[in-house]
């Protein structure tokens, strides 16, 4: 069978209008190859879920400079789990203090890219990911 | 991509930088005799030379530069036109930039107390930071505020909240600037119905509301409604505020957060001075007298990290301004041709690594915008890339512009580097570069239709990767991130927990049971009415914070009669 390309989805949840990074990291997966849905400004955690479910994505990259990232994430996360999307990988990238990570971590989300990731790191990242754990096997 | 060859050309190549220079017999001499052999011996580190925004840069500049360019005409003298060394005529030497830092986090109280520390340790101005949530409009009880409450400012969702904000401070003699946009005609009701419960006179009182709803669309997106009722707006508080409150600034122009964004200089210059023109052209056709208004049009730049660069564009826009102001406009008022501004260090420029280092990248990126005249400035912390700023690197912040001030001597003279040839052949060029953006953009007639047309989001979005690309390449070196990495230990973050939510839903709560909600429905009413209309929304709007109707209220009132705007996600 063909190498199914890889199915993102790149969010904007809460209020945060930084779009910055999420349009950089869009442009970057796209030209990796992979398949890449940006849904835009201001999604509750109930339209990125549900836009997750219909696009069938392998990976959620979730974009949050606004400090809020604690709330969405575990409504994000509790929303997958109801969907029975735990196979998908939910990144993060943003402003997210060191003392989150852990918490986030054990809330579901695979890994944090903080300032300073490279567009290449986070490729990386989800081929690797995307190879080991396979949505939908 | 030919994409990405053409705009390599435009932004200048190296053959076009070596255009026009016209040597002189001795520069000819020195590149025969003393240049090229040292080249031979010892190459260049690079075959290009660029700024941050990726503009070429010759290795040496001279009166080649700039023939053509007559001092007396195009760099004149500081407080005449064309304004290139400075809007007042002794400068720093009569009174030093304001010191105004951005601060705001959790509740009124919260940031109160952060106002009152800052003005004791010589902050000059204060200047406020809202949460997400009031930015957008709505009250910190709402759905869609959860987890967002005092995150990333102050909340403020009623009058209540704004009289707890100035406790203790006196609006007649401390200026105040607010970063407002969608809702700014609603926070500055309230402001002024502060001013008024102290007795401060509207006459006197001054400060800034940032009020520039096009960068919104363009850049920082705190958009609530679309163009056409927000334009409006715009235009109701600058001719209310020409009218009460003449020592205020009714908007801030701002290119500060395009620059954040990912856009080079000359796009962050060219698209805030377009969205200047096209507030001007709104007003008159309001019927307003440029004149009348124009003298408190007031600019908001980033000071990002190219020191030189910076320096030229603050400069070129003082001269593009003018030229805007007199000729396109017919403006006859030395003040309306004067660009003031207000700058701000580049965010986007500091790092979660090795965040001390970003002490030495503020100070530097202040430097320049003291060097460029700068009317008002803020200087980020440290900690900028992890949180709001904690007390001591707020404090150190502002440690930094004062030592500027009283350490360097750089205030001892107006423009230092007025004619230098580098200095002038930038500031020609960025200038050029401007006015070049400024014939595309009226081509497709004017800066809300290039913005319909999602023309600066792509240009801004094409050089942010640009940028990013250069930096995971390592072509552009960030000390700590890219280069000298070293494994740290994290630092202490302020931070900002759900209590300020809960507590701001208490005290919501109260406010609706202790106010006439008669009264309030009343007001919303005649808001709704006067918003369909074409009226000036100001007396509504007062009238409806005094009734201590919310944020929300007030916000969601506009939102049923002006619509919502949804940007076409594009990445």
């Amino acid at each position: 069978m063909p190498d199914k390309k890889i199915r993102v989805l790149i969010a904007k949840p809460g209020l945060d209008g930084h779009d910055r990074g999420a349009k950089i990291i869009a442009r970057a997966l796209r030209d990796a190859g992979m398949e890449v849905i940006y849904t835009g400004l201001r999604q509750t955690p109930e339209m990125i879920a549900s836009a997750a479910l219909q696009e069938d994505v392998d990976v959620i990259g979730l974009s949050i400079l606004s400090g809020a990232h604690n709330t969405l994430c575990d409504r994000l996360m509790d929303l997958l789990r109801e969907k029975g999307m735990d196979d998908v990988t939910v990144l993060i990238g943003g402003i997210i203090p060191d003392g989150d990570i852990p918490r986030l971590k054990k809330a579901g989300i695979a890994e944090v890219f903080l300032p300073g990731t490279t567009m290449q790191a986070i490729v990386d990242f989800i081929r690797q990911r995307v190879a080991a754990t396979p949505h939908g096997a | 991509m030919s994409d990405e060859t053409s705009e390599d050309q435009k932004a200048g190549s190296v053959s076009t930088v070596e255009y026009n220079r016209n040597l002189s017999p001795g520069e000819r001499k020195w590149e025969e005799n003393t240049l090229n052999p040292a080249l031979e011996k010892s190459p260049e580190r690079s075959a290009i030379f660029t700024t941050v925004s990726k503009y070429p840069i010759q290795r040496l500049y001279t009166q080649a530069d700039l023939s053509g360019w007559d001092a007396e005409q195009d760099l004149g003298y500081p407080g005449a036109p064309p304004y290139v060394r400075g809007i007042h005529a002794s400068m720093y030497r009569g009174r030093p930039w304001t010191m105004r830092q951005f601060a705001g986090f959790g509740s009124a109280q919260d940031t109160n107390e952060r106002f009152r520390y800052l003005l004791s340790q010589g902050q000059a101005g204060l200047s406020v930071a809202f949460d997400l949530p009031t930015l957008m409009g709505y009250d910190s009880d709402h759905p869609l505020a959860e987890g967002e409450v005092g995150k990333c400012g102050v909340a403020i969702s009623s009058l209540a909240d704004m009289e707890v904000l100035f406790d203790r401070i006196s609006l007649a003699s401390v200026t105040t600037s607010m970063t407002i946009n969608s809702p700014a005609a609603a926070i500055w009701a309230m402001y002024l119905a502060v001013a008024e419960k102290q007795r401060a006179g509207w006459k006197q009182i001054s400060g800034t509301i940032q009020n520039d709803i096009l960068k919104e669309y363009i850049a920082q997106k705190e958009y609530i409604y679309p163009p056409e009722p927000s334009m409006r707006l715009v235009a109701d508080t600058i001719e209310f505020s020409t009218k009460h409150t003449p020592k205020f600034n009714p908007i801030s122009i701002s290119g500060y957060h395009i620059r954040e964004a990912g856009s080079t200089a000359i796009q962050e210059l060219a698209f805030t001075l377009r969205d200047g023109v096209e507030y001007v052209e709104w007003c008159l056709r309001r019927g307003l007298n440029v004149d009348d208004f124009a003298p408190r049009l007031s600019f908001f730049f980033n000071a990002h990290s190219d020191f030189f660069e910076e320096l030229a564009k603050y400069r070129a826009a003082r001269r593009v301004w003018y030229k805007v102001m007199r000729d396109r406009f017919g403006a006859k008022h030395e003040r309306s041709w004067a660009l003031r501004f207000h700058a701000q260090t580049a965010g986007c420029s500091l790092t979660a690594q090795q965040p001390h280092n970003n002490v030495v990248r503020t100070a530097l990126q202040a430097l320049a915008a003291v060097l460029g005249g700068a009317q008002s400035l803020h200087t980020n912390s440290l900690d900028e890339a992890w949180a709001l700023p904690a007390e001591a690197a707020a404090t150190l912040a502002l440690r930094t512009q004062q030592i500027i001030a009283h350490e360097t001597g750089v205030t001892n003279t107006a423009d230092p580097l007025g004619g230098s040839y580098f200095i002038e052949s930038l500031t020609n060029e960025i200038e050029r570069g401007a006015w070049d953006y400024f014939e595309k953009i009226d081509a497709v007639g004017g800066m809300i239709q290039a913005i319909e047309r999602g023309y600066p989001q792509r240009e801004i979005a094409k050089a942010a990767y640009r940028y990013q690309l250069a930096v995971d390449r390592k072509e552009k070196i960030i000390v700590g991130v890219n280069e000298y990495v070293t494994d740290e230990k994290p630092i202490e973050i302020l931070r900002i927990d759900e209590s300020v939510a809960q507590r701001q839903a208490a005290r919501l709560r109260q406010l609706r049971a202790e106010r006439s909600n008669e009264d309030v429905e009343r007001c919303l009413k005649v808001l709704r009415k006067a918003a369909s209309g074409t009226g000036n929304l100001m007396p509504c709007l007062l009238e409806a914070v005094k009734a201590y109707a919310t944020l929300g209220e007030i916000c969601d009132a506009l939102r049923e009669v002006f619509g919502v705007y949804n940007e076409i996600a594009v990445a």
